[in-house]
């Protein structure tokens, strides 16, 4: 059976409660996660993001990253939500859900999806305060991350 | 050939374009390396620390030793910070 994978890279904000409202809702499925990351300021200073993608590229990886968890955790439902463009601090920046048969299999796709999209989607931070500009830089235990899968 | 080049994040802003077309005869991502390295300080500095540079062919992750025949798009980006 194909799982529904719904992907969307989009610059405008996502309602989470009417996302998540429907999702997952199929006979076999007992346990839904969901994920949201938020614009966070350590200290005070950030004035805004700015997000960079790279179209096209952008949606076939998050595709393909879904479909593999898709497979690997028979996984009834799953959606990813990407924005890009310029973002202030305490707006949500992405959201994946899972819906699967079992917790742990939700929760284990959700961390999947989560580790690759950090280092295997297309996107690039920048974070923009007073004094100026700065890319943000990939860190190692990111692409470390990866290797528990 | 023809190709076309998209640059990403910080190599955009060093080499101060998003995009170019360009006629080569480079045989591997390396080889175009080195030739637009050659170009003009700006390319010679976006290209200056390749550990640091990811590179994509046709929009799949590729290493820098790829050959280029049949290829139509690269793309050279930072490692990428998604999520």
């Amino acid at each position: 059976m194909a799982v529904p994978v719904r992907i969307s890279v989009q610059t405008q904000d996502f309602d989470l409660a009417a996302e998540l409202s429907g999702f997952g809702r199929t006979p076999n499925t007992g346990a839904t996660v969901s994920f949201t990351g938020l614009v966070r300021d350590d200290t005070g200073a950030l004035q805004h993001m700015e997000i960079e993608h790279y179209p096209g590229m952008c949606e076939d990886a998050i595709r393909k990253i879904a479909d593999e968890a898709a497979n690997r955790w028979a996984l009834t439902d799953c959606l990813v939500i990407h924005r890009y463009g310029r973002l202030v601090p305490g707006e949500q920046i992405m959201m994946v859900a899972t819906a699967a048969r079992h917790r742990s299999e939700a929760f284990a796709a959700a961390e999947f999806l989560m580790d690759y999209l950090k280092s295997r989607a297309p996107f690039w931070k920048k974070e923009v305060t007073r004094e100026g500009a700065e890319w943000v830089a990939a860190k190692d235990s990111d692409e470390n991350a990866l290797t528990r899968w | 050939m023809t190709l076309n080049l998209l640059y990403f994040a910080w190599v955009r802003e060093r080499i101060g374009l998003p995009r170019e077309t360009i006629e080569t005869s480079a045989a591997t991502v390396m080889d175009l390396v080195t030739e637009l390295k050659a170009r003009e300080p700006r390319y010679d500095l976006a290209f200056s620390d390749l550990a640091s540079l990811r590179v994509a062919l046709d929009q799949e992750l590729a290493e820098f030793d790829a050959p280029l025949e049949g290829v139509r798009e690269v793309a050279f980006f930072p490692p990428m910070t998604g999520g």
